[in-house]
């Protein structure tokens, strides 16, 4: 599947269903009321030249090219600021028009430099291409005056360049910053011939302005004055495929333009119904990692995790991890083995890691990262609907009238979707944010939250608690929806538990730290706005009590309505790329694909018929469980794919102490992770570009990865492991990833009618997709819940055990940042780095002067379990008493400091609630230093001897 | 904390999370839970722990466990386990 451009008809389509038919140059054509001429004309084909108009943003009208003539009409009017109206007839080429074109043409290009030739965008210009639709032939201006030739170029950002000698000033780039990306950082400076694009003051460059490096400016720009650093170094691409990002739960889809099997850029797809053509930086721009030195592309093997790395063929690394597999399952027994698989990874490698360990391993010790970020939402969300993922799609947005957005950061979490929302909400939306932090959500340009809750850290069950009770107390409830909907017994032993005054927002104000008056303000807000819509994130389900929130959600949701229509729901923002596809194909150790328990006997006859063996009815080991055993000595090889656990997982020494204790530790990545430091089988991984499969990405849409180039380590990652169940005597033979969707969907009632044939044809598919819903299920619960009525279930404030006290006065909470995606093994290897080159401790003003500390100083942060050291960022960003800071840099280690403590329901850590005292600092910590040399000693890699 | 000790913190934790529902059915949810969710190793352990007379469990937890033991597991409580009683494709997801 090869696409080189997409169709640009101008100006964005209208939504409207009544039609007009006019006559564009002869021919009839009929579209929607609201359409511009200039993409009426492009539909049928009429080429109306252009340069300010792309169809991604609204009418402009200022390059003048598109001017068109209509009968009837006085001059000549630009044709993408001009409805079309019934029986008008418009001519799109006449000699006026020429000679008009001809002259604006003349025009820009008597200050634009002459040298196409050499132009890193020759052949890929907008402006040349329409100088030569006008029939330019030439300037009869000369160059003698005043012009903007020369002038010096913006080479700040890593990944662009801006050279305002080509600019035509048309805007798009500042159009696209505001209506596509949200963040207002270019403008127009001056006026007439002094207008320039400015990225804020005259002072700023591209890289200390507010950019984010989103690219949209990038994408829109019709010359080469904002391009690519890569496209200057090694040319324009000669051919591209669709692919979807690997980054996180957005799932954004991506033309991987190629000159043979090497990248130039990523940009993003117009037709990617996850991100309808927008991106971020990390997806847009940081893929440099697939050819970083560092990364290993033989397999390796050594006896103890204290001698060096010794590379050898894939036969005998295979051969090594299978019989080391088999020694260790016949001295401890069959459950000491395990395997945890990725949601970096494709549902069809995750599928092949758990039925690897189901039925190679013959137990059930599967886990997978979302065991550390949303396995709440899978409990708490299966419990009250039915089904364990959230309930809309990205477009649902769009018809919402109220956002409430709980412990989510959507603008560095999820930066695509913020920019949706953004959208939304510039058009007139409420926003509540529920979140200890003022995230940049809670105001940024012409975004103002209507209501932000500034709770204490680990309280978010009672705030939910607190706004049911409003919504209940005054009457909010939808009674209609409840009766129709839901368990009526249930809501009504929920609404008496919610209405007693010990969880009203006054009465709860001194436990949450939120103001009452606020807290009632948002619950009638979001139970009377209009379409309401709960958006949350890891700040909901990394709590002790994070099933519980989830739970409380929805709950909220049921009882306002706010369920099973558009514009509404209860949407999980998942962290990772493939989250909802890892937790949907079975990783979890107690359910196969399709979210079914393994104690049922059914389903496993199922399994068992296709595989061929016996399946463990009881469910399988947890990560911390896996852990806590091998320390036990009980517990002793683990097969890891895509996952770094040592940088991830809390408690950082009781993870390393697990896997020190065990025999075999396989890890399958791309780099010599944290984790590799304790392994003694590594296994070359390949990147998303080197492979095909299926990514499906928080809204439940399943979409194809396509392989852009060969493998630099020679296989895919499902090949890889089949080779390992084949090394175990498993009889796999599977020749390409649709084979293994198709066991799924023949496994799956949930992913019946899925293939890869269709998801070709579609573009994607959302789940369910069965006989009933052949192409998908975009928004669930519509007709009735999943489990049929919607479940109301008691959830009490249980206060953490983690307390502050005299030795650790403050709460530490945990996250990440635009520029880097979770451990950053792939953003610290990009020129992200330039944006975020260390994790620093962020600490509220009045909290740092009790410290002695000023901003950028060296800081330690202590608790029971462990210190380390970083620098702080002294911000009112975060509230006096918490401070919070991110886990991208190994040379920190957050998880050092965090604790055991984890969600009652799914052991999902609680990361976002750890008990520290903070101090200057004038060194790193033992442990900082005992691990980096640790680390040094763990990656050397034997010289193989010349032959 | 060990591993024991984390065995019977976590059976506390899901035991006071049912807690609202009072004595009885919060111990048949919480065997429920960990019937469910616990590997086999785990049940023997925390079965072993509760024998001795300091278990450190609470009583929810501890009657949850005796009953888990004792008669097995319950009918299912929580729902929450009741996943593959659930019709999952699309008949009511229609749309």
């Amino acid at each position: 599947m090869a696409f080189l451009s997409q169709e640009d008809f101008g100006t964005p389509a209208s939504p409207a269903e009544e039609m007009v038919t006019l006559v564009i140059d002869g021919r009839a054509v009929a579209v929607p009321a609201g359409t511009s001429v200039m993409r009426a004309a492009t539909q049928i084909g009429a080429q109306i030249p252009k340069l300010c108009a792309t169809d991604n943003m609204a009418a402009f009208g200022s390059c003048r090219l598109c001017l068109v003539e209509i009968e009837g009409a006085k001059g000549t009017p630009a044709s993408c600021t001009t409805p079309v109206a019934e029986g008008m007839i418009v001519h799109t080429q006449t000699p006026r028009l020429e000679q008009l074109r001809r002259g604006v043409m003349e025009l820009y290009i008597s200050d634009h430099p002459l040298d196409c030739l050499t132009c890193s965008a020759n052949g890929d210009c907008e402006l040349q291409d329409q100088a030569g639709a006008v029939g330019l032939r030439d300037v009869r201006y000369g160059y003698a005056g005043e012009h903007h030739l020369g002038l010096p170029m913006d080479v700040s950002n890593p990944y662009f360049d801006f050279d305002p000698s080509k600019c035509i000033v048309c805007s798009r780039c500042v159009r696209a910053c505001d209506e596509v990306q949200g963040t207002f950082a270019l403008t127009i400076d001056g006026r007439g011939f002094a207008s320039k694009v400015s990225a804020g003051l005259p002072s700023d460059d591209f890289m200390s302005s507010e950019c984010v490096s989103c690219g949209a400016c990038v994408q829109a720009c019709p010359t080469a004055t904002l391009q690519e650093k890569a496209v200057r170094e090694i040319g324009v691409p000669e051919r591209a495929v669709v692919t979807t990002c690997a980054y996180c739960g957005v799932g954004c889809t991506f033309r991987a333009e190629m000159r043979g099997e090497q990248l130039v850029r990523m940009v993003p797809w117009k037709d990617g119904k996850a991100n309808r053509g927008h991106s971020c930086v990390k997806g847009r721009f940081a893929w440099g990692y697939a050819h970083h030195k560092e990364r290993i592309l033989n397999p390796m093997i050594r006896e103890s995790i204290d001698q060096p790395w010794r590379e050898v063929s894939w036969e005998e690394a295979l051969g090594h991890a299978a019989s080391e597999l088999k020694r260790i399952q016949a001295k401890y027994g069959q459950r000491s083995i395990g395997g945890i698989t990725s949601s970096r990874c494709t549902n069809e490698e995750t599928f092949l890691v758990q039925k690897l360990v189901r039925q190679g391993f013959g137990n059930n010790n599967v886990d997978t990262c979302a065991r550390v970020c949303h396995s709440p939402t899978g409990y708490g969300l299966k419990t009250t609907f039915g089904t364990s993922a959230g309930t809309q799609d990205f477009d649902s947005v769009d018809f919402c009238d109220v956002m409430m957005v709980i412990g989510a950061n959507p603008t560095d979490g999820h930066p695509v979707f913020a920019s949706r929302m953004k959208q939304r909400l510039r058009a007139g939306a409420k926003l509540i944010v529920i979140d200890p932090r003022r995230i940049d959500m809670v105001r940024s340009p012409h975004i103002e939250a209507a209501h932000h809750l500034p709770l204490r850290p680990g309280t978010n069950v009672a705030v939910l608690t607190a706004l049911a009770h409003v919504v209940v107390t005054e009457g909010l409830a939808d009674e209609d929806f409840i009766r129709t909907r839901c368990d009526w017994d249930e809501y009504q032993d929920w609404a008496a538990f919610v209405s007693d005054e010990r969880h009203s927002p006054e009465f709860l104000a001194p436990v949450t730290g939120v103001d009452p008056a606020e807290l009632r303000a948002a619950a009638r807000l979001y139970a009377t706005g209009g379409n309401a819509a709960i958006y949350y994130g890891l700040g909901v389900t990394e709590h002790s009590q994070g099933s519980s929130t989830v739970m409380a959600i929805a709950n909220l949701a049921m009882a306002t309505g706010n369920i099973g229509r558009e514009g509404v729901g209860v949407n999980p923002l998942r962290g990772q790329n493939n989250v909802q596809g890892a937790c949907d194909m079975g990783s979890f150790p107690h359910e196969l694909s399709g979210y079914r328990h393994i104690s049922d006997a059914e389903t496993r006859a199922l399994f068992e018929a296709d595989w061929g063996v016996p399946l463990d009815a009881e469910p399988g080991l947890r990560i911390p469980n896996m852990l806590d055993a091998a320390v036990d000595g009980v517990f002793k090889a683990i097969y890891i794919q895509g996952e770094d656990i040592l940088q991830s997982d809390p408690n950082t020494a009781h993870v390393s102490a697990g896997l020190e204790a065990m025999d075999c530790v396989i890890v399958h990545d791309l780099f010599l992770n944290e984790t590799a430091n304790y392994a003694h089988v590594f296994l070359p991984g390949s990147t998303f570009l080197e492979k095909d499969g299926t990514f499906t990405n928080a809204e439940r849409r399943i979409q194809l990865v396509r392989k852009v180039m060969t493998p630099l380590n020679g296989y895919e990652d499902w090949e890889v492991t089949q080779e390992l169940a084949r090394a175990l005597g498993l009889d796999w033979n599977y020749a390409h990833p649709s084979e293994i969707m198709d066991e799924v969907a023949r496994l799956t009632p949930t992913f019946a009618n899925v293939s890869f044939e269709k998801l070709d044809a579609l573009g994607s598919m959302q789940w369910p997709a069965t006989a009933a819903t052949p192409e998908g299920t975009p928004v669930m619960h519509m007709e009735g819940f999943v489990r049929g009525k919607g479940k109301f279930v008691v959830t009490d404030y249980v206060p953490t055990d983690e307390k502050t006290g005299p030795r650790f006065p403050l709460l530490l909470t945990t996250g990440r940042i635009l520029s880097h995606y979770n451990v950053g093994a792939q953003t610290r290897r990009t020129a992200n780095t330039a944006w975020h080159p260390e994790d620093r401790l962020e600490i509220h003003p009045l909290d740092a002067e009790n410290r002695g500390l000023k901003d950028g100083d060296w800081t330690r942060l202590a608790r029971r379990a462990g210190e380390t050291t970083l620098r702080c960022l002294v911000t009112e960003r975060v509230a006096p008493g918490v401070v919070y800071t991110t886990f991208h840099h190994p040379a920190t280690q957050a998880n050092v400091v965090t604790t055991d403590y984890s969600d009652w329901a799914t052991n999902c850590p609680e990361y976002k609630v750890t008990a520290v005292q903070v101090t200057p600092s004038n060194g790193p910590t033992g442990w900082q230093e005992g691990y980096e040399a640790l680390s040094e000693r763990s990656r050397r890699i034997e010289a193989v001897a010349a032959e | 904390m060990n591993s024991l000790e984390r065995l019977v913190y976590m059976a506390n934790q899901i035991a006071r999370e049912f807690a609202t529902r009072g004595e009885e059915a919060a111990a048949l949810a919480t065997a429920d839970h960990i019937d469910h969710f616990w590997d086999p190793r785990m049940k023997a352990m925390i079965f072993e722990r509760l024998e001795a007379p300091d278990h450190g469990l609470s009583p929810i937890a501890a009657r949850a466990l005796t009953g888990l033991r004792d008669q097995g597991a319950p009918p299912s409580q929580t729902r929450a386990t009741e996943f593959n009683a659930v019709d999952e494709t699309g008949g009511s997801d229609a749309g």
